[in-house]
């Protein structure tokens, strides 16, 4: 997907005068936040689980060679391939060679954020494959041509009458017509619609949410079972992960587990949570004959032991959309990639570039509730001052932001010229104002002034007004 | 590929300052401790938490007092729930004995497209989160977990365990290894995708039906 995150301000600005776009946000923030809330408030353990897993993570990490060298040991031994992808292309290479090779037509796929990273779905049917999103949300929106706006709930901007809509265009034939009103009626019509494709698949792609180096096993966590058909009915297995997921042992995934799905739903565990562990064996009676790993770095390597290290720890549940003022007010297409909201305004710069990805940190408050919500105490905030911090070292920051943060830090280094200063401007800014004490609008200010008047100064200086007050 | 293998390894360990190894002795043992992160906690036998769990999540339960009642237990779901007498069984030795009534059709076998009905044996449950824990096998093929409409699932009382970490044992106990798949099942299939509305059988079975097998298999 060609990223059009340097135009976050207008697709900001579309999101907001989208009617449809603000009702479904509506309807979704509330039920997230909620939801999480619950499930927390029901497990006293909460904040140990929590240190407890940013313990895990922080220790796998410190051994990430170490430990993807015995997964990758334990896959093989159980009698699966690792293949290992610096670059999404090394990627979407690998995953076309097994396909090929196993002769594949068909390929039914399991939601993975990687593979939206990736963009493996472009690739397979540039070469000619047939590929078919199974689970709900991203069908969805691969049969409207978009890509996901939350990580967790792929089509959450979507209304049932716009998905209606879509089925009625896709699935019906003339003369056979299916009510499409209710919730149920759209389910049960893209389970029979998805039930076919499952059983003709060649291919199943899945993700994983972690990996476990102890057993060379992926998990994965789903409601919905379609990564779980995916991963069992088509001849072949692939997973797609990304570097960071593995970790050494059992217990340490239920650590985990516990912590992703009250963060990401709410649910105390998903109603399926697998470990795939190899091909199925000599006298099974079912499972794909193949079972591979690809393993995407795509700029984690670099990631470590650098400024964004801890971003590493991400497990993707989501939490920190849900609870970010910005994502709720314009949704997640607006940041124009794969990753939306705090998150993604992190890793974004980091994997399509800063230059193009310019616009998300700046699309922040600092108001901090991502870091608080976070399950892996990543400290998201710093990490978007990190990006704000090098986008004007290195020159990228916009020239008239550039002057006035020049100029305002001209006078933070000189206290006394400053008071001065502020002196004067308050003079000016109330005798501009007139009696109003505020402004319907002024220059350079024209996006605040569009919405809201900017009160005036009143009084004097903080500094002038506390010397007064100690007077005594 | 190779290439990218060296490459990836390379600057990871660059990064870490040591050379990757992976039987690196300080990992082999933090991997083998199996040291459980922080419990949580609760009042109940895990027989009363694993069936009030189950009941949150939409999951249904009937007692069965011995094998024996095994046939019975399922023809009374089939006809509470109006089904045709045909289902596929597990090739479990549990249900080997299992004397099926005229008429009914009981196919020992992994479970394809038309099936409606299926019957497995849970390798144990979870208390903590009302899951069902089964492990790929000759004795229990994953089909039948995921493909039909109603899922009924035996489970010898004596086979709950408190948490997911005492599964893991149990696993490493009586197993040694990971099967193909290990599947923790917790409810029927549901999905939220439209409207954040809850709807069961989203891909998977759309009603899961346990019974609790007395005094364990
Ligand atoms: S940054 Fe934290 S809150 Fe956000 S998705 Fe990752 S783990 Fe969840």
């Amino acid at each position: 997907m060609k990223p059009t995150s340097h135009a976050f301000s207008n697709n900001a600005h579309r999101a907001l005068h989208d009617k449809t776009l603000q009702q479904a946000l509506a309807k979704a923030g509330v039920g997230f936040v909620d939801k999480r809330r619950a499930a927390i408030d029901g497990l006293p353990e909460f904040q140990a689980l929590r240190q407890a897993g940013k313990r895990i993570k922080d220790h796998t990490l410190a051994n990430l060679d170490h430990y993807l060298l015995r997964f990758e040991a334990q896959v093989q031994a159980s009698g699966g391939q690792v293949h290992w992808a610096e670059t999404p292309e090394q990627a979407c290479v690998a995953v076309l060679d097994i396909c090929r090779n196993a002769n594949a037509k068909m390929v039914a796929k399991g939601k993975s954020m990687v593979g939206e990273e990736i963009a493996v779905n472009d690739a397979l049917e540039a070469a000619g494959f047939e590929v078919v999103e199974t689970d709900l949300g991203e069908y969805i929106i691969q049969i409207a041509h978009e890509p996901p706006s939350h990580i967790i709930a792929p089509a959450v901007h979507k209304t049932r009458g716009q998905i209606a809509e879509l089925f009625e265009k896709l699935h019906h034939q003339p003369g056979l017509t299916r009510p499409l009103e209710t919730v149920p009626q759209i389910v049960d019509e893209a389970r029979q619609v998805l039930r076919e494709k499952f059983l003709a698949s060649d291919v199943g792609i899945t993700g994983a949410n972690f990996l476990i180096a102890e057993t060379g096993s992926t998990v994965i966590v789903t409601n919905e079972g379609n990564g779980d058909l995916s991963a069992t009915l088509p001849r072949v297995h692939i997973v797609l992960a990304s570097i960071e997921k593995v970790v050494p042992n059992l217990e340490d995934a239920a650590v985990l587990l516990r912590l992703l799905a009250r963060s990401a739903t709410g649910q105390e565990i998903t109603s399926y949570t697998t470990f795939f562990t190899g091909p199925r064996r000599a006298d099974d009676p079912d499972g794909p004959e193949q079972f591979h790993v690809v393993l995407v770095d795509n700029g984690r390597s670099r990631m470590l032991g650098g400024d964004y290290h801890e971003m590493l720890r991400c497990i993707r549940c989501g939490a920190c959309l849900n609870h970010c003022p910005v994502y709720s007010a314009v949704g997640g297409h607006a940041y124009g990639w794969v990753y939306p909201g705090p998150m993604g305004a992190v890793l974004t710069p980091l994997m399509v570039g800063l230059q193009e990805g310019r616009p998300l940190p700046n699309a922040s408050t600092l108001c901090g509730r991502c870091e608080e919500v976070c399950p892996m105490s990543i400290p998201l905030p710093r990490m978007l001052r990190e990006h704000r911090r090098q986008e004007f070292a290195r020159r990228l920051t916009p020239p008239r932001a550039r002057w006035a943060l020049a100029a305002w830090a001209y006078f933070a280094r000189r206290p006394e010229l400053y008071r001065q200063a502020s002196r004067i401007a308050i003079k000016l800014l109330n005798l501009l104002a007139g009696g109003n004490g505020r402004f319907r609008s002024m220059l350079f200010a024209q996006a605040w002034t569009a919405a809201r008047d900017l009160p005036a100064p009143q009084g004097d200086t903080f500094m002038a007004q506390w010397k007064q007050r100690r007077k005594p | 590929m190779s290439d990218s293998r060296a490459a990836i390894l390379a600057r990871l360990s660059k990064s870490l300052a040591h050379e990757a190894a992976a039987e690196a002795p300080e990992i082999v043992q933090r991997i083998e401790a199996h040291v459980r992160g922080p419990q949580p906690q609760w009042e109940a036998s895990p027989r009363e938490r694993f069936l009030n769990k189950l009941e949150k999540v939409v999951g249904t339960w009937a007692e069965v007092a011995s094998k024996e009642n095994i046939a019975q237990a399922v023809a009374d779901y089939l006809a509470a729930q109006n089904l045709a007498k045909s289902l596929a069984v597990a090739p479990h030795p549990l249900l080997d004995s299992v004397d099926w009534p005229a008429g009914f059709r009981a196919e020992r076998r992994r479970a394809v497209g038309e099936d409606r009905v299926s019957l497995a044996v849970a390798f144990c449950a979870i208390a903590e989160t009302g899951s069902l824990v089964l492990l790929a096998g000759p004795d229990s093929p994953t089909t039948l977990n995921f493909l039909p409409d109603d899922f009924l699932c035996v489970l010898p009382t004596n086979r709950i365990v408190p948490r997911m970490e005492d599964a893991w044992a149990l696993l490493r106990e009586e197993r040694g290894t990971m099967p193909r798949a290990t599947n923790i099942v917790t409810g029927p299939s549901r999905t939220a995708d439209v409207e954040q509305t809850i709807h069961l059988g989203a891909h998977g079975p759309r009603r899961l039906h346990v019974l609790l097998l007395q005094g364990g298999a």
